[in-house]
């Protein structure tokens, strides 16, 4: 099954090797791996999308928690959550292919940064499974470059009392 | 007053209470060296090879239960300290390794003695530092000692580029309280979590408690002894656990896994209650999981959560150090009524009647099992063992009846031949007063021979106790049972001679070769309190370490000695692993 897993960790110098180094050295999979620095610029954010069994993720989470870079580990696929990710897309669609009209028109709905005659350089933030099935509309010839951010994620909590 | 960064690497060390260094000079730690060399609180070792050093940290380490400290310098200095470093780090010792690295404005030049040590070393420490900012000194070496003592011990590795040390700064102040966000140590256990176990305990029929290494580190002896026998149930260690529990005592069933007892393995795997105590279920005990403990509920007792569940379903997890889960079971369990467990004792003794570790004397050859006896005999069983890896290893381990913990020093977890030797230094050094012995095999000793040299010039007195068999004895063994007697790669024709050899390092050598010269010998050599004494006692080469199970097998299929049959590769239809 698929886990997005959430991490803070000591925005330091070898703390995204440590943790790039367990996956690898227990062989466990990363399907998608990001990271960035917070608003407290010692504390880093980093979201790993993994497949396993239970068993294999209870594993992955404690080991985690074991290195000493790592301050929290959460499993959030449990929980309520919202999950994203970034798409960039240089396409260049094709006359000649059936369905030209219809993919102009997907096209027309994200944010496009750059057009020249049928050649776009475009921008979608959607769950990667939107991005895959959006990516599916398209001959894979017409597709010039694409780069994605992987998954960024955040548990949805309920707010009971903002003042 | 301004010290440079050497200077304040040192006094951090004495703040620690570091009484010895083991360690090696070179161009990107000599800084360090020549502070070092200006003081007189802390003594220094040199040894001959950095491997050396950090085995002998190790051995002072687990024969103390302090901190062991080893100093290298930068690029292979490094690289010969990672064995020793992943020795410490399998058997979770305290460890603080200090490493010199190329001045910072080369780093990543590939320059001269230039590797990255933090890279290099990442997967086998605890924890490594590499310090950029000279005032961030003694804070990181607090930290170090701290991570490396608490918790699940393990080895710290700290790289120090020359700069570092030579520049100068007046900012070195301390930590009054080390406080880590991301470090945090659980030890009280949850009340729930034993009172569920104690019910398990209270509730079974055929009770088992495995103890592992965590209650050697853990310093748990005494809650153990208390638990076990309040509860009057059987006990076995594995061979990181030895010491922990009395060996002589009637409770005790001896070693479990591949070369533990008949009755260990047999009631591990027909108990319906296994009480793990800082023990991970390695694979060298547990054998084929698919097999392992079929009928058992299992509680697990560890510092470290992720040994917990790692390899086996968990029942009851108790989650602290060792010794207050034990405090806080048994004063649960304190008065408390178990079951009526005799038929699994007589269960248990009928297993014992197959007397597992009987072996063939002779009056002509010299069993290495009966060495091991009588050299518990002569040590009166009080001597620390250290010992390298192979048979003589086994051996140690089921013949030497260990009776108290911090007696027996061995590298369990990652298999290191060449451990035993500088170990014996480090312990000898930890405990001048007591008898040291290294227990080894002519394959190992040749991995760390150099030490001998560092022995006499700091007049380290240890024994030597050599089990040659002429062969890499576990692996002939593996070979007789599982390759066809095809004996690939020996060495018989190319042995040195051991009595020279240790009489050229100044040392005395004295070779043994018939049955009833052994004990002699061995009071002899204990006899020569300040002397480091080498034994070269000639055994038989055809001896095999009993019982066994092999691999892929379960805990029900050891072959024992007596039966005298080996299972072939194609007969046993095992998957050989």
């Amino acid at each position: 099954m698929r886990h997005i897993i959430s991490i803070k960790l000591e925005n330091e110098a070898g703390a995204l090797s440590r943790v790039a180094g367990l996956f690898s050295a227990r062989g466990f999979n990363i399907e998608s791996l990001s990271v960035a620095a917070t608003n407290d610029p010692t504390l880093s954010h980093m979201t790993i999308v993994s497949v396993g069994n239970d068993a294999i993720i209870e594993q992955i989470t404690k080991q985690l928690n074991k290195l000493i870079d790592v301050i929290e580990v959460k499993d959030i696929s449990k929980t309520k959550h919202i999950e994203r990710e970034l798409l960039l897309l240089k396409i260049a669609l094709n006359k000649k292919l059936k369905n030209y009209k219809e993919k102009q028109k997907n096209i027309s709905q994200c944010k496009i940064i750059d057009s020249q005659n049928d050649v776009y350089t475009i921008e979608l933030s959607n769950t990667s499974e939107q991005i895959n099935s959006f990516l599916d509309k398209f001959d894979q010839s017409e597709i010039l470059e694409i780069s994605r951010t992987g998954v960024i994620a955040t548990s949805m909590k309920k707010i009971k009392n903002n003042t | 007053m301004k010290l440079n960064g050497a200077q304040i690497v040192i006094n951090s060390l004495k703040k620690e209470g570091v009484e010895y260094i083991f360690g090696y000079p070179g161009g990107a730690i000599l800084h360090l060296y020549d502070a070092l060399n200006l003081q007189d609180d802390i003594n220094h070792i040199l040894v001959r090879h950095e491997q050396g050093a950090v085995h002998a940290a190790d051995g002072y380490a687990r024969s103390s239960g302090k901190t062991g400290v080893a100093l290298v310098t930068s690029g292979p200095g490094v690289t010969n300290a990672v064995t020793g470093i992943a020795t410490a780090y399998m058997d979770s010792i305290p460890m603080v390794v200090i490493s010199g690295q190329v001045p910072s404005k080369l780093i990543g030049n590939d320059a001269f003695q230039e590797v990255d040590a933090i890279g290099i070393t990442r997967s086998c420490v605890k924890h490594n530092f590499l310090i950029k900012d000279i005032t961030k000194i003694p804070t990181t070496i607090q930290k170090a000692f701290y991570i490396a003592s608490t918790g699940r011990p393990g080895p710290v590795l700290i790289d120090i580029p020359k700069d570092i040390t030579i520049n100068t700064t007046d900012k070195y102040d301390f930590l009054k309280t080390i406080e880590m966000r991301s470090y945090k140590v659980i030890e009280e256990p949850k009340q729930n979590q034993i009172e569920k176990a104690a019910e398990l305990i209270l509730s079974s029929q055929k009770p088992i408690i495995y103890t592992g290494g965590g209650c050697v580190i853990g310093n748990a002896s005494k809650e153990l002894i208390e638990f076990t026998r309040n509860l009057n149930f059987p006990i076995t260690q594995t061979l990181m656990g030895l010491g922990a529990y009395p060996a002589d005592d009637k409770l005790f069933l001896g070693m479990l896994g591949m070369h533990g007892t008949y009755e260990a393995n047999m009631a591990m795997h027909h108990s319906d209650c296994v009480i793990a105590l800082g023990a991970r279920f390695d694979d060298r005990v547990t054998s084929d999981l698919a097999k392992f403990c079929p009928y058992a509920k299992i509680i697990h007792a560890d510092i470290d959560s992720s040994s917990i569940g790692k390899n086996v379903h968990v029942d009851v997890v108790l989650l602290g150090h060792i010794k207050l889960i034990l405090k806080s079971l048994n004063i649960v369990l304190k008065d408390k009524k178990t079951k009526n467990i005799d038929s699994w004792w007589s269960d248990i003794n009928y297993w014992k009647s197959f007397e597992s570790l009987n072996y063939k004397t002779s009056s002509k050859k010299i069993k290495p099992q009966s060495v091991i006896q009588s050299l518990h005999k002569v040590t009166n069983g009080d001597a620390i063992v250290t010992s390298d890896v192979g048979q003589h290893q086994m051996w140690a381990a089921q013949y030497y009846n260990f009776n108290k913990p911090r007696r027996w020093i061995n590298s369990g977890g990652l298999g290191t031949m060449g451990f035993g030797l500088p170990a014996a230094m480090g312990a000898k050094l930890a405990n001048p007063k007591k008898d040291v012995v290294c227990v080894t095999g002519e394959g190992s000793i040749q991995m760390m021979l150099q030490e001998f040299s560092t022995m006499l010039q700091y007049n380290v007195a240890v024994k030597v106790v050599n089990l040659n068999n002429r062969y890499l004895g576990m692996v002939r063994q593996w070979q007789e049972f599982f390759y066809e007697k095809r004996y690939a790669m020996t060495y018989m024709e190319a042995l040195p001679d051991f009595v020279k050899l240790a009489e050229s390092y100044g040392h005395i050598g004295i070779k043994v070769e018939q049955p009833k010269d052994v004990e002699p010998a061995l009071i002899e050599a204990f006899k020569l309190k300040n002397r480091t004494v080498f034994l070269d006692i000639i055994t038989d080469p055809s001896e095999n370490v009993f019982p066994m199970i092999p691999s892929g097998a379960g805990h029900n299929e050891m072959l024992l000695a007596k039966k005298d049959k080996i299972l072939s590769k194609n007969d046993s239809g095992l998957n050989l692993v």
